[in-house]
Parts: C-alpha cells; structure tokens; sequence
C-alpha cells in the first residue's frame, strides 16, 4: 500500500472490507498481515481496481 | 549553572575554518585501505548521528556490496532546535568533508555529495573549505522543510529537484541517487569517521558508553557542547527550577523532571525510558511555563510541515494539532480528547516516511507528562504559564 499514490478512492475496501477499513478521511488502513488464502482472489480484484495502483500484493 | 559538563572536547578541539588550522589541529589525513577502514568502523561501534542511532559500519557494508555506489552527507540539521551541525560545518568544515571522502572510501564511492539548508548559515565556511580540495564534491541547497532533509527526500531532491519523501523500499541504501545505492550519514557521524580514520577504533573507544561509545554533540537549551556518550542528562542540563525536559527534538519525548534527573544520554537508555536521543537536542521547560501551550505550538508546526503527500498525514496531523490547541487554551468540548485519542492511535504507520510517526510519539508524551495540566485546564483553570514567553523554538513564517 502506496500512502502517496492513493487518493482515497475507497474501491479496494469496498473490494475486501474483510482486510481495509477506511479512517475518518476515506484512506485506508490495511491489514499487513499475510493475507488468508480465500482472501487472495478478492485482494487481486482490489489492487487492480485501485485507479491510482496504490496497492500491491507482495508474494510472500 | 551548577550543570557540570563532563569535558571530552574531540570534534569541537579548538577552530580550524582553513586546512591548515584543521591540519594542525588533527593532522593530515593518511586514507587507510578500504578493507582496513570497514573493520575501524565496525570496531569502533560508531552509530548514527543523525537520529535513528543506526550502526554506521552495517549500512556501510550494505553499500560497499552493491554496484557503483555513491555517498551523500546530511547536513541539513532539520531540527529548529538544533544547531550541532551547523557549529560543527563553521568551525571545522574539514572534518565533516574529511569524513566524507574516508565514507566514500569505505564503501567505494567515486560520487560525493553534501546537502544543507538553503541559506544555511555554515555556506560560507564551507564553500571555502571545499575551494581548499581536490575531492569532486556536489553541494546541494535543500528548502527549508522539516521533511526535507528525511534521507529519501534527500535523494528524491538530487534526482528530480523536488525534496519529499518516497515510499520505500527501496531505500536509499538499496537504490539512491541515479538507482545506485546510497550512503546517507548525517554531518557529525562524518566528521566522527574522520577522527576515526585518523586514530583508529581502540581511541576512539576510550571515552563514552560501551555500546554507544565515543563523544556526541548536543544542543542544550540553544548551546552546542560535546560530551561522552552516556553522559548523565542532569550533568549537562540545569535542571534547577525545571518542570520538564524534551529529549530529541520534535520527534524526541518530554521527560518529567524527576525521569530527567535519572537518565543518561543513549539512545538504549532513552529508549527505555519510552523516548528517543533523537540527534541529541535537549530543552528544558522552566517551572513558570504550560507545557501543554509548548506541545500544541509544535504541534501545530509540525502539522504544518507534513509534505502533502499522505492522507492520513496531511489529515490527521492538522487534526491532532487543532486537538492540542483546544486542550491548551480552549474551547474545550468533550468530544476532543475521544477524537484526539482516535487520530493518535489511527495515523502512525500510515506514511511514507516516519513523520506523522514522531509527530505523534511526541504529542503523546506531552499529554502524559503534562497530564495534570490537561485536566485543569479540562476542569476551568487554565495555567498562568499560557501567557509565559514560548520556550520551544519553532521557524518564523510557521503556524503559531
Ligand atoms: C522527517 C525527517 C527529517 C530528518 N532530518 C534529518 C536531518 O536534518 N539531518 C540528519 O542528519 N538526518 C535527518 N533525518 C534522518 C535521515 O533520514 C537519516 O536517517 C540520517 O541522515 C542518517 O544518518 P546517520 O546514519 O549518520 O545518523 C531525518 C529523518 C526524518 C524522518
Ligand atoms: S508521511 Fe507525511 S511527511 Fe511523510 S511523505 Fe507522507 S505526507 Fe509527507
């Protein structure tokens, strides 16, 4: 997650509210963590719907 | 001031603006093989004088592995309430260029270069020096931001020309100035290289802690001394008639009086005590005066600086400013202190660089040595001390 690159477009929480909650502002707030495997395929979704490409998946 | 200063004068032994008063003062420069100045650093123990108290021989070695690399000196001293570097550059402009070459030595670096402040009061001396040597060195003026001078900005500044923070990784040590990796070392960790190159590690070892060891300079209250590392805060402070003490500038933590008066100057023991040595700044906080009132001034600077670049920065650290201000003097609503809490627990971590992080640590230490203060002035009695002339030095021409 790229807190320069994003704009607080909200898309990937709405993507995997199971991960990112957003702060008061509307920026998200992501979970570090190695993600879950069910989660992996919303995640993907995510971080291509992101419009400014703030967030990335890291392979392990 | 019945303050002692434990004298241990290295860095600031006498004034030596030209080589030749430097070169009588320390004696030429003998450049030892590269090999050879890696394992002195390294057996030094020498850390980071810049704030994070990084061992330099580690970050050296990351770099002298990599390909074609390059070495930056940080002497842009971003603190207002620091002024080490800055007497450090005026006076012994040499050493700290001295501890540049032996850096670049020591990593295998064939590009240097310095930054400091635009309109930095050590330019002259220091063009002077630079005009004394044959060494290829790039001066770069950076503007006057507090986040200007964080080692990415630094770089992002010699790349393209703008000074902000970058996400990383990679960090500069990794890929800096032109993608090559980077060597960043703040001022008096330079000119410590230098006196290390110069008489080795077993000298250098002689004074200070042990796992800290060497001299550290410090700015107490407005004044530069140099002390052995470790020294005790309450020898090199006057503590008389004190109600608090920030250690570390505005990323450092207050300290009550009675913490002030057990702790020595590590960056180990500070942290233990939940604060940070930062690059050594050390302000003490008179009786008469609101140490609240002071934490929502810097605060709001501090604010004020953020780069622009992250939401919950730019956000959240006007947000957490305005909160302080309304603890300080009014008004208050109840509300505040449940939002305050929220933003301070929300926003660090969040940024591309470690701003908003030491914003907050500093906003919470306020809050908890000040924490009577707080309450009355929660509970209708605002302190006499609101109206005491401010202590904490912030630039003119930023947020009151
Ligand atoms: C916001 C911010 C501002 C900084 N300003 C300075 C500075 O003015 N001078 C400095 O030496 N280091 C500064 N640093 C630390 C540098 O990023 C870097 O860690 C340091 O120059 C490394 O030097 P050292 O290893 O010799 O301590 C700053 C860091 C941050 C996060
Ligand atoms: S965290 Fe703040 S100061 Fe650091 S890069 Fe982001 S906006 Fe700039």
């Amino acid at each position: 997650m790229n807190p320069i690159d994003c704009a607080a477009h909200g898309l990937c929480a709405e993507l995997l509210p199971e991960w990112v909650s957003l702060d008061e502002w509307g920026y998200p707030a992501v979970d570090d963590q190695p993600l879950p495997a069910q989660l992996v395929k919303d995640a993907k979704r995510a971080a291509a719907a992101c419009p400014t490409l703030a967030l990335k998946l890291l392979h392990d | 001031m019945t303050a002692w200063t434990p004298s241990a004068q290295r860095l600031l032994t006498g004034s030596g603006p030209t080589r030749k008063e430097h070169e009588a003062i320390h004696g030429p420069l003998s450049m030892p093989p590269r090999t050879q100045l890696l394992d002195a650093v390294e057996a030094a123990g020498l850390v980071g004088r810049g704030g994070a108290g990084f061992p330099t021989a580690r970050k050296m070695r990351t770099v002298a592995a990599g390909k074609n690399p390059v070495v930056l000196g940080n002497a842009c001293e971003g603190e207002p309430a620091s002024s080490k570097d800055v007497t450090l550059l005026t006076r012994h402009p040499h050493l700290v260029l001295d501890g540049l070459s032996v850096a670049a030595a020591a990593v295998g670096a064939r590009e240097l270069h310095l930054a400091v402040h635009a309109g930095s009061p050590a330019l002259p001396a220091l063009r002077a020096a630079l005009a004394e040597r044959s060494e290829p060195v790039t001066l770069h003026e950076l503007p006057v931001r507090y986040t200007a001078s964080e080692e990415s900005a630094l770089v992002a500044f010699v790349n393209t020309g703008t000074a902000k923070p970058l996400f990383t990784p990679p960090r500069p040590f990794e890929q800096g100035i032109g993608k090559r990796p980077t060597l960043v070392n703040n001022a008096e960790t330079l000119a410590q290289l230098a006196l290390i190159a110069r008489r080795g590690p077993a000298w250098f070892r002689e004074v200070g802690d042990r796992e800290e060891p060497g001299t550290q300079l410090l700015t107490v209250d407005g004044t530069v001394v140099e002390v052995p590392t470790g020294s005790a805060l309450k020898d090199v402070a006057d503590l008389r008639d004190k109600q608090a003490v920030l250690v570390g500038g505005y990323f450092g933590t207050w300290l009550s009086a009675a913490q002030a008066r057990e702790v020595a100057l590590t960056h180990r023991d500070l942290r233990a005590a939940g604060g940070a040595l930062g690059a050594g700044i050390v302000l003490t906080l008179p009786t008469g005066s609101c140490g609240v009132v002071e934490t929502a001034r810097v605060a709001a600077y501090l604010a004020n600086e953020n780069a622009g670049q992250c939401g919950p920065c730019f956000n959240g650290l006007p947000a957490i400013a305005n909160a302080v201000r309304s603890l300080a003097v009014g008004p208050w609503d109840d509300a505040t202190m449940t939002d305050l809490d929220r933003w301070l627990g929300v926003v660090p971590g969040r940024g591309a660089c470690r701003h908003p992080d030491g914003a907050v640590r500093f906003v919470l230490s306020g809050l908890a040595v000040f924490a009577d203060d707080v309450a009355g002035h929660r509970a209708g009695r605002p302190c006499a001390g609101a109206q005491a002339a401010p202590v904490l030095p912030v630039p003119s021409g930023a947020a009151a």
